[in-house]
């Protein structure tokens, strides 16, 4: 069914829907001064006018997770504190990064409990993107396009709060009494269609692997990335993480391990005792993002690449290093390679 | 997904182990093989195959992948080389000591599948500590000879220092179905050949196997590079040769990254891989 409603009676339905859910979406964080998913309470906080500086990862995966206590001599699984599920109002990029940080934490091996738990609590409401974003390349990655929600919203209210109403579609039959008595209006969520850039992704083969790892190309990062894994940090479908042990204080007997997010792009990622490190350069650690995104992932779990084309790594890069161009200059060096350094026929 | 299905997943939740939650073992003895390398026998009852790991952790200190050198009714057994926080914690443990554990995990050598068989011979080349994760299958063709036609074992050390399981190499080297060439790299001392292991392994009588056999290599990733590939100039077929990885690991479940080679995780694929595959990881 669709609906429209204004801002107030919106928040009358998030009030209820609070009840059941603890709702994120993009919002200003005021001290960090950036757009990450928070806790919402009311529509007006939405920030519709950008992309998030930080993924929607966050909401059930946290920065850093306790997996378990110990206490005296006693190891305690760590427990959810709030029963609640968790609803995200976020965009189809968004939506379609989580389905491939499943495939990391659930079909990996057996499934990860401390994901699983919070994943399993998860329902999306797509926050209608039509409009795309400078640095997006959504389309190009086929993921500008979900059916993957339970209601959607268009909110064209981009900066602040306009009188235009709210358009809604409830997707979710179950989600229908929050929205009972509004007024039915026709909408169904448009998708963006064309980003300013697009991405021709490289065609890796495992045949070709090794001669494309050995590329001069990548030895440009070396001086350029400065192995700081913001890039990792607010990708929506890096999963890798650090495990550590903490002692709450000296000679206390009480303590926790936690996981923490980790990133391929620092430079001890590899690192084993001793210091010996199996990539050694920030070219190597480049080269290993990148097949990672557009060869690894595909290559173990099907169809689709990694990379959702949200153009986040690109927005956080403090050397101005694009991910986008650093894919996109590949693809044209493995044609390069192929043709023995032809020019592109017209 | 629809709500039904969600429910059915949520079922399924609710049974779900925790995988990251380590159990209590005690520690029933421990031998001081070297200064650095200790070997800890903990109480276990279930079943492991060679080759595989555990995720062995003390409370509040960390977690590492172990290798199991060593079982027997009751219990099974890791050869740990003291080398950062938890293998130091480890070693201040004593006997009647908790560690917890989780596993076993990983890939196996494939004994009954392929290097068992009253015509097979199997030769192992090890570098240092590699020597553990291939003890059990070692001390299994000794308890079993009719499993075996023959076995050459080529185990090299630093030096003297790092010599490691004296009891278990004298009685190998006794073995009648056993060739052993124990080799220190650049020392000499009584019961030791010099040099490293590669320059043994043309002493290894490949011709005369009858195509009958299989090599497991398992040391420092130099080591096990170079010994493949001198395996491979005495004429031994890549299919023939097995090795075991050692990568950065924190979660032995393939979910933390640390431990991708390319497309393969060496924490589930691994750590005992076919060379074929091996030789084209890279990184
Ligand atoms: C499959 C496998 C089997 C192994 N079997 C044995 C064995 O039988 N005996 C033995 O002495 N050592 C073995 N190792 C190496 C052993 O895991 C490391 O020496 C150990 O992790 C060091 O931990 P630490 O906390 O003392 O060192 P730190 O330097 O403090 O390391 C911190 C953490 O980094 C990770 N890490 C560091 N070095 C390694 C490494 N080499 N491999 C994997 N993770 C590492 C671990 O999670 C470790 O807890 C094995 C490694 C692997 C991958
Ligand atoms: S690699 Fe960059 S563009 Fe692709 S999903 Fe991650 S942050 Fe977005
Ligand atoms: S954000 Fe830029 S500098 Fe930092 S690790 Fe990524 S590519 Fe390198
Ligand atoms: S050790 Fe974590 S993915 Fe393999």
């Amino acid at each position: 069914m669709g609906y429209q409603i204004d801002y107030e009676a919106m928040d009358r339905i998030l009030e209820q829907l609070a009840k059941d859910y603890q709702i994120f979406a993009p919002k200003w964080d005021r001290q960090k001064k950036n757009v990450r998913y928070g806790i919402i309470r009311s529509i007006a906080e939405v920030v519709t006018g950008r992309q998030t500086d930080f993924s929607i990862k966050e909401a059930f995966y946290p920065i850093s997770q306790v997996m378990l206590y110990f206490r005296a001599d006693n190891v305690e699984e760590e427990e959810l504190k709030d029963p609640r599920k968790i609803l995200i109002l976020c965009r189809p990029c968004d939506i379609n990064s989580i389905r491939r940080l499943d495939k990391i934490f659930l079909e990996n091996g057996a499934p990860d409990y401390f994901y699983a738990r919070l994943r399993e609590k998860v329902v999306f409401a797509l926050l209608e993107c039509r409009k795309s974003f400078e640095d997006c390349f959504c389309v190009s990655m086929q993921s500008n396009i979900t059916g993957d929600y339970a209601f959607a919203l268009r909110l064209d209210n981009r900066d602040g709060i306009t009188a235009a109403p709210i358009l809604v579609q409830v997707a979710d039959a179950a989600f229908e009494e929050y929205f009972a008595g509004a007024e039915a209006a026709d909408f169904q969520p448009e998708f963006v269609t064309e980003n300013k850039k697009i991405m021709h992704a490289p065609e890796i083969s495992r045949a070709d692997l090794k001669e494309i790892s050995d590329l001069e190309y990548w030895k440009q990062f070396d001086d350029r990335c400065i192995g700081c894994g913001g890039c990792n940090t607010v990708c929506g479908t890096c999963s890798c993480f650090d495990t550590s042990d903490v002692l709450y204080a000296e000679g206390k007997s009480d303590g926790e391990r936690r996981r923490v997010w980790s990133s391929c792009m620092i430079p001890t990622f590899t690192e084993t005792a001793g210091g010996v490190r199996a990539r050694k350069t920030p070219g190597a650690n480049m080269r290993f993002k990148v097949f990672h995104k557009f060869y690894d992932f595909r290559a173990r779990f099907g169809e689709d690449n990694m990379c959702v084309g949200c153009g986040r790594c690109d927005m956080r890069c403090p050397k101005d290093i694009s991910f986008f161009d650093t894919v996109n200059g590949l693809t044209e060096e493995i044609r390069k390679m192929k043709t023995g350094g032809e020019p592109e026929s017209k | 997904m629809i709500r039904e299905e969600k429910m059915e997943e949520k079922k399924k939740f609710e049974n779900m182990v925790n995988i990251m939650q380590p159990e209590p073992h005690k520690i029933l003895h421990v031998v001081h093989e070297t200064q650095a390398e200790f070997t800890f026998r903990v109480a276990y009852e279930d079943e492991t195959r060679d080759g595989q790991f555990f995720m062995l952790s003390i409370p509040k200190v960390g977690e590492a992948p172990i290798s199991v050198s060593g079982r027997g009714d009751g219990y099974v057994e890791f050869t740990i080389r003291k080398v950062g926080r938890l293998t130091q914690g480890v070693f201040d443990l004593q006997e009647g000591s908790t560690l917890f554990l989780r596993g076993p995990y990983g890939h196996w050598w494939p004994i009954e599948e392929t290097f068992a068989g009253p015509e097979q011979n199997l030769v192992v080349i090890s570098g240092g500590t590699g020597l553990a994760p291939v003890r059990t299958t070692l001390n299994y063709f000794y308890d079993h000879p009719d499993q075996i036609k023959s076995l050459y074992l080529i185990a090299g050390f630093k030096d003297i220092s790092g010599v490691l399981f004296n009891e278990d190499r004298e009685k190998w080297a006794k073995a009648e179905k056993f060739r052993t060439i124990y080799t220190l790299d650049d020392s000499d001392a009584p019961g030791f050949e010099r040099g490293m292991v590669t320059a043994h392994i043309e002493k290894i009588p490949f011709d005369t196997f009858g195509g009958n056999y299989n090599v497991a290599i398992v040391g420092p990733p130099p080591m096990m590079h170079f010994s493949a590939l001198e395996c491979m100039k005495q004429g031994v077929p890549e299919d023939k040769i097995w090795v075991s990885f050692e990568r950065k690991m924190s979660c032995a479940v393939g979910k933390c990254g640390h431990c991708k080679i390319n497309e393969t995780y060496v924490c589930l694929e691994g750590p005992v891989l076919h060379y074929p595959k091996a030789k084209q990881l890279f990184d």
